[in-house]
């Protein structure tokens, strides 16, 4: 426990010291609520689609929360490439030890993160439907950053410097966020986006956080629960096995 | 005691280690020697689990290091050639998450960190982050770090690379007294010959991946009939400069052979 603990505070203290880096991180959301909020708002209301940035807002958050998750789990890579996890190597602990600890180390920033993207919401108009679902919400959310951070861990795992980065920025961080359903609703879409969405991890992760913000979701909150426990549970057993095997 | 047997390490077609063969018994000080890309990283990195020998057999304290990598790692600490700190954290915090990561007490860690800090010089310098440390410094919080859980074994990898004589030779005391009193046993590379000398009882060299002589240093020179170590190194390497291969290099080397495979 020890080990998951210390891991668990490397990885918040190195947060909150980069404190250019939390305010850096809240650009990218704003401006998709700003711009496409705001930008698409008319047209989402003329098609029947209600209120856009109540729409929006949840998938809003579940980007920051993925984006940051899997970079703070990709930061293993860097620790490789510094030397410092070595260090961590030849420690006489479990190797699952040090991938739960990143992994929850990950997952924490990734929530404060997203939390901070909340507050933002508040800004541009967004009232969540229920303040009583808030601590479902949360949950959630939690789920969400756990997921992704194993993901981004278990992907560094395998690694060994950073040019592979705009790889996985490009074909993984990216396609799960834009064919998710954090811009556009799950329904009526051609088969081959609906058959793509439904595989995708981060619409029941998007869909989960608008059914507990707005009350409204294509997808039902006990399927999403479901989904993302077990791949999380999923992800997390596959990282300890690359982890496992890592040799510097 | 270390013991090596038949140990091979190959990477794709090249064969870094070649069937290499060592016993170093408690208590030694043992030197182990070569020229720059010789084999003696990838062999500190089979003895420390960080990598898995392709054919052969080791153990430390006879505990087999494949088989129980988690036993063998208690046994040792180790001073890596290549910086391996945390830079955004400070020096007390590293030595911390070094405690923490062998399960020392609060009472056991305390003590120590202060002991070795003192120790390296870097009291006055505990709170402050690393990255604002020389790489002096950085050596000497490395070599803190190694001893803090109290090994048995103690593996150090060029520790004293880029130290002024001062350093390196308190240091050195240090790390002799800690033989002498606690029985300690040290493996370790270097290139300045004048500490194998001083410190070591026996070495080996090692060259293209293979043990070309071992002994006493007085053994060492009479069989190469030269009157310093230095020389006798030379007529056993040769005089042929060695491309540095660092492991960054052989990581990309790594990487680039996976994406062919």
């Amino acid at each position: 426990m020890r080990t998951v603990y210390i891991l668990w505070l490397r990885q918040l203290k190195r947060f909150i010291r980069k404190k250019a880096n939390i305010v850096g991180a809240l650009g990218q959301p704003a401006l998709f609520l700003f711009a496409l909020g705001f930008g698409l708002s008319p047209i989402f209301a003329r098609a029947g689609g209600g209120n856009y940035i109540q729409f929006l807002a949840p998938g809003v958050i579940a980007m920051t929360v993925l984006f940051t998750a899997v970079f703070t789990g990709l930061e293993v890579i860097w620790d490789k490439q510094f030397g410092f996890l070595k260090e961590t190597l030849v420690a006489p602990v479990p190797r699952y030890q040090i991938l739960l600890g990143k992994t929850l180390g990950g997952a924490t920033v990734a929530v404060i993160q997203g939390i901070l993207v909340f507050f933002i919401t508040l800004l541009t108009g967004f009232r969540p439907e229920s303040w009583l679902l808030m601590p479902i919400a949360l949950v959630f959310l939690i789920l969400i950053a756990c997921l992704f951070s194993a993901l981004g861990t278990a992907i560094a795992a395998r690694l060994e410097d950073m040019q592979s980065f705009p790889l996985i920025m490009n074909f993984v961080i990216q396609p799960l966020f834009f064919l998710s359903g954090a811009l556009f609703p799950l329904h009526q879409l051609p088969q081959a986006l609906e058959l793509i969405t439904k595989i995708n991890p981060l619409s029941y992760g998007v869909e989960s956080l608008r059914w507990a913000l707005t009350g409204q979701s294509y997808i039902s909150p006990v399927v999403c629960l479901v989904v993302l426990t077990i791949v999380t549970g999923a992800l997390v057993v596959i990282g300890s096995d690359q982890f496992s095997r890592v040799e510097v | 005691m270390i013991e090596l047997k038949d140990v091979t390490k190959k990477y794709g077609e090249l064969t870094a280690v070649n069937n290499v063969s060592l016993q170093v018994a408690a208590g030694e000080i043992f030197a182990f020697l070569g020229p720059n890309g010789a084999g003696k990283t990838t062999t500190i990195k089979m003895l420390t689990t960080l990598t898995r020998p392709t054919a052969g057999e080791i153990t430390i304290h006879n505990i087999n290091v494949v088989s129980d990598p988690a036993g063998v790692r208690r046994t040792f600490g180790i001073v890596f050639q290549d910086p391996s700190l945390d830079n955004e954290l400070t020096a007390y915090e590293n030595m911390h998450f070094h405690a923490a990561l062998y399960g020392l007490s609060r009472a056991q860690y305390a003590e120590r960190i202060k002991l070795l800090l003192e120790l390296v010089a870097l009291t006055d310098r505990q709170h402050h982050f690393v990255k604002t440390f020389s790489g002096g410094m950085k050596r000497r919080l490395e070599i803190a770090r190694g001893l803090l859980h109290q090994p048995k074994v103690l593996f150090l990898d060029e520790p004293t690379l880029g130290l002024d004589p001062q350093t390196r030779q308190h240091i050195w005391n240090y790390v002799r007294n800690l033989n002498k009193t606690e029985g300690v046993t040290v493996f370790f590379t270097t290139h300045h010959m004048e500490e194998v000398e001083r410190a070591a009882g026996r070495l080996a060299i090692i060259d293209h991946g293979r043990i070309v002589a071992r002994g006493t240093p007085a053994e060492i020179m009479q069989n190469a009939k030269a009157t310093t170590l230095e020389d006798a190194f030379i007529a056993l390497t040769g005089h042929t400069m060695r491309e540095e291969t660092s492991d960054f290099g052989k990581n990309q080397m790594r990487t680039t052979l996976k994406m062919f495979k």
